[in-house]
Formats: structure tokens, sequence, C-alpha cells
């Protein structure tokens, strides 16, 4: 039998998945060959230690976000640096929504801690500064609720045409301007739950589909399918197919904010975090908002895509390499309606001073909004 | 016999990674073994660290069959705790002062031995998982961490159907058996 085969008999055997008469032949099997049966007492013994190991991170897991939550009240304190360095994605979730559902969250659990309070006598010092402070929660709950629906009321009178009102917010780049593909980051795609929109510098929303999303690598296409979306022509920088070059001075254009924003670096390191060999290293300074921004270097070659950075370190960013948005567009290319995707570059930027250059480029950069 | 059937439950809750149960025994014990690691030459950190250690001995615990707590929980977690910070300044030839309050102390060397035993099965485990590189490292994360539906993660990592991933995932678990082994037989 073979090893992978072998491996799923075992995983079903261990869960209690397998028929009686399987369970039969299955241990019948195991006596009469005695190599095999070693191979499945090794694989229960590893698949265990696999299950163990999912169980005790995860309990580490629930440990930390507990810490986390502690620290912010105070009771548990660790020094600045002292934590670990981990990536994180570039995304911008909006802030006002989520802290208005972060403090209705912490009104509910400050309710039924001073019940809790209330209820065993011995605590009774407790409830009063917590009343207190529930009363301040309330108000800036509503103070922030009114200045969101403000602020989505002003929005909506400026806009007849489609709106989102977004949850987060990122950045994707046209890569086939005559069909209407972009690029970004899978998990940015994955953030938006129920719609997904593109959106032009002039704030104007258009619908868009996700074609391809493959958190593996990070990368995602989409594709804008609405009918108001004006074609651009093609747009004018081309795909290095070569590996990045330490030290190649690089430009990026991005959304940490509400506004297309430039900022420059350079290559400085040949792959990403834990030698991942998907992503270079950037040596820049990135925001939320910037996953999915285009890198593009002095020659006015797309070099790579924006997806995380390390915390606890300073401007260390990471970029997906161009190889794995050609191996995305081969593998769109074969899904049914999609044959025709292809990398629409024209190379224009070459000898052409910086600012001309981004205002070429900067038609091609949108904003990914969702929710 | 109300205390130590109330603590037996929390035990139980531990067991299954109970949100709220966690909270509480950082609420109701964090400050004791905070203020025993930093009157011992400890700072803050090394304080959030032996309670996060001590908990996943605890944790470790709660899975055995056999585990009963014979004292209340505060004395086990604090004789952990205790002995977790001994062996931490002894590496680094720092002291524990002697004057200790009139915190009860049980003997926990053989729990300690088990904790240790797990923490190196779970680095083995870890590196293994580090070396496999992807997508079956995301693969499997997402199958037996994030325990998602195998039909779900064909969508996710472009499978046709989820017999494909299901495939491909029993031949990254076969690859991680082999590194998981190559590491575990030479320790």
């Amino acid at each position: 039998m073979e090893d992978t085969l072998l491996m799923d008999a075992v995983e079903r055997f261990i869960n209690g998945e397998m028929s009686k008469e399987e369970e039969i032949y299955f241990s019948d099997l195991r006596k009469k060959n005695p190599e095999l049966d070693q191979t499945v007492v090794e694989q229960i013994f590893f698949l265990n230690e696999l299950e163990k190991f999912a169980d005790s991170k995860l309990f580490r897991q629930e440990l930390t976000d507990t810490e986390n939550n502690l620290t912010r009240e105070g009771l548990v304190s660790r020094s600045a640096y002292s934590h670990k360095s981990k990536v994180v994605f570039l995304w911008q979730r909006y802030r006002k929504m989520v802290a208005v559902a972060a403090s209705i969250a912490g009104i509910v659990s400050l309710v039924i801690f001073s019940l809790l309070t209330i209820i065993s006598p011995n605590k009774q010092t407790n409830i009063k500064p917590l009343v207190d402070k529930l009363h301040q929660q309330e108000n800036k709950t509503l103070q922030i609720e009114r200045k969101v629906n403000q602020l989505e009321a002003e929005k909506a009178e400026t806009k007849p045409r489609l709106h989102v009102a977004a949850k987060f917010r990122a950045t994707g780049f046209m890569i086939d301007a005559s069909r209407n593909y972009l690029v970004t980051n899978a998990h940015v795609v994955q953030e938006a739950r129920n719609q997904l929109v593109v959106e032009n510098m002039n704030s104007e929303q258009f619908e868009a589909h996700a074609v391809y999303v493959n958190p593996a690598t990070d990368m995602a296409i989409l594709q804008i399918t609405d009918e108001n979306f004006e074609k651009l022509p093609s747009y004018p920088y081309s795909i290095k197919r070569s590996q990045p070059e330490l030290g190649d001075q690089v430009y990026m254009l991005g959304y940490p904010k509400q506004e297309i924003v430039y900022g420059e670096g350079y290559v400085s390191a040949r792959n990403g975090y834990q030698m991942d060999s998907t992503y270079f290293q950037l040596n820049t300074a990135a925001n939320e908002g910037t996953s999915g921004s285009p890198v593009i270097n002095r020659q006015g070659e797309l070099v790579g895509i924006i997806s995380s950075m390390e915390t606890g370190a300073e401007g260390v960013v990471y970029a997906i390499k161009p190889d794995y948005l050609f191996s995305a567009i081969d593998e769109v290319k074969k899904m049914e309606g999609h044959e025709k995707i292809k990398i629409t570059a024209a190379p224009s930027l070459r000898g052409v001073d910086r600012v001309s250059a981004i205002k070429k480029v900067d038609n091609y950069v949108f904003m990914i909004k969702g929710n | 016999m109300d205390l130590l059937a109330n603590e037996k439950s929390l035990i139980e809750k531990i067991a299954q990674k109970d949100k709220e149960t966690i909270e509480r025994i950082y609420r109701d014990n964090f400050h004791m073994i905070r203020a025993m690691v930093i009157s011992n030459s400890g700072s803050a950190d090394d304080a959030a660290d032996i309670f996060q250690e001590t908990m996943i001995v605890l944790f470790e615990k709660s899975k055995m069959e056999d585990f009963e707590l014979n004292c209340q929980l505060k004395t086990f977690l604090y004789s952990i705790a205790r002995r977790l910070w001994l062996k931490k300044l002894q590496q680094s030839n720092r002291f524990f002062s002697t004057d200790e309050k009139d915190e009860e102390i049980i003997a926990v060397e053989d729990d300690l031995e088990y904790h240790e035993k797990q923490n190196r099965d779970f680095s083995i485990m870890e590196t293994a998982l580090g070396k496999i590189g992807e997508p079956c490292k995301s693969l499997l994360e997402a199958y037996y961490l994030q325990k998602k539906p195998m039909l779900q993660i064909a969508a996710d990592f472009g499978y046709t159907n989820a017999d494909n991933a299901k495939t491909q995932k029993y031949k990254c678990l076969v690859r991680l058996k082999k590194l998981f082994f190559q590491q575990y037989k030479s320790e």
C-alpha cells in the first residue's frame, strides 16, 4: 500500500471513521504483515503527536490573546520591545466601525462584569468606577455612532452611483487594461465577506469579482465587472522577469489613506520572512492600506507586490516576487471565460522622469475595498 | 469540598481551551506569581513568560486522563511557577531569595519533567512544519489548526475538488512525518 493511502486509512482509523468491515480488514492486514504494522504504529504515533501539537498551539494562541486583553486592562504588563517580531498584513481596517463594535462589546462585558461583582459580595469596591466607565463608554459610542452616520450620509450624498460602506481598504493595480483585470493580495480578498469594490482616485467605486485567490502565494486577481467602468489604455510599466537585485531603488504607489501616496525604498534581501522564497524584502516605510501596492524600479519595471511587514523591526516590508504573478496569470488562463487574460504592458517609462512617470502610473492603481 | 469540585471543573474547562476559564485563572493568580518573580530579581516580562509557561503545564496536565489535583489550584500554580523560575535563575546564575512568606508548596519535579518532554515534542513538530515549505505548511495549518473543512480548503487553495485537496494533504503529511522522525529519532 502506498504511504499516502495508508496515512488516509490510519487517520480514519484513529478518528473512528472506518466501517466495521473495513476495520476488520485493516486489522487483519496488520496482523499478516508485520512491516506494514510497523508503519501503521509509526503513523498513529505521528498523527497523535500532530494532534497534540495543534492542540497546544491553539491553547498558546488563547493564552496570548488573553494576555493581550489583560495587558490593555493593565493587569499584565510587558516592556514595549519584548514582543517577538511577527509579520502583519498591510490592509487598513476602518477604525471608526471597529471602535464602535469594540466599545459595544466592551459595554456588554462591563455589564456582565458589574453584574457579577454585584452578585459576589466580596468585590463590592469594584462597582463604582466600573459604572462610571460604562457611562463614558456609552457616550463615546453614541458620539462615534453619530459621526459614522454623518460621514456615511455625506458620502452618500455626493455619490449617486455604487457606494459600499467598506470595512477595510487596501491597494490593487491593473494588469490587463483591455479586460479590466487587477492584481492584489489574497489576504485582502479574503477579508471581503460580502462585497468587493474597486475605487479610483476620484472616489468612484466599481463592482469587482475575485477570479483567482491563492493564500499560499498571497496572490489574487480581480476583474472589474461594472458597466460604468471606462477602460484605460494599456498601462505604461512592464514586468521584470528576473530575480530582484539587492540595492535596486524602487518606488511604490498605494492607498494608506483615502488618497494615493508615493513611497520610496530599496531591495534589501532576496527572501522574505524566515527565508520564505515567495517574497523578497524591501526597506521602506509601509503603512496599513498598502497591501497590494505595485513596487516599481527606476527602469519602470514592476518588481513586486507589497504584502506584509515585520513588526518590531524598522522598515522591513515584504513583497511578492513577480514569478508568482506570472504563475497566477497562467492559472487564470486555464479558467473558463478567462482564457484571454494577458499582461498588457508597454515599456514606456524608461528614461521618463519620476514625476511624469507617476502621473502615468497612478491611474492604474486602485483602492480595493469591501465588507 | 465545594472549592475542590469547582476547581475540578476549571481543569476540565482548561482542557477544552475555554477562553473565560483561562482569563479567570489569570485574574485570580497572576498577581501572586508576578510578585514571586519580581521579588526574586525578575522583570515584568519574566513574570508574564513564567505565567504563560505555568498555564501550559496546567493545560498539559489537564489533558492527562489520570490527572487529579491534590491541592488547591493556586498552590499547584505557585509551585510550578516557582520551580520554573528557579530553573531560569540557575541557568543565568542568579539566586532565589529564601524569604518566602507562607505560600504552600508541593513537589512538582515529575510534572516538570513531563512538561519538558512535551516542550521538546512541540518544538520538533514546529521545526518540521517550518521546513516543509508551501503549500504544505498552509494546507496542514488550515486543516489541523484552523480546523477548516476540506471543501473550503480545496476552494481556498485552488484545488478542483475536496478529494484532490485530500490527496495533497496526505502527501504533505507523509513529508512532515519524515521530517518529524528525522529529528525525533536523533534526540
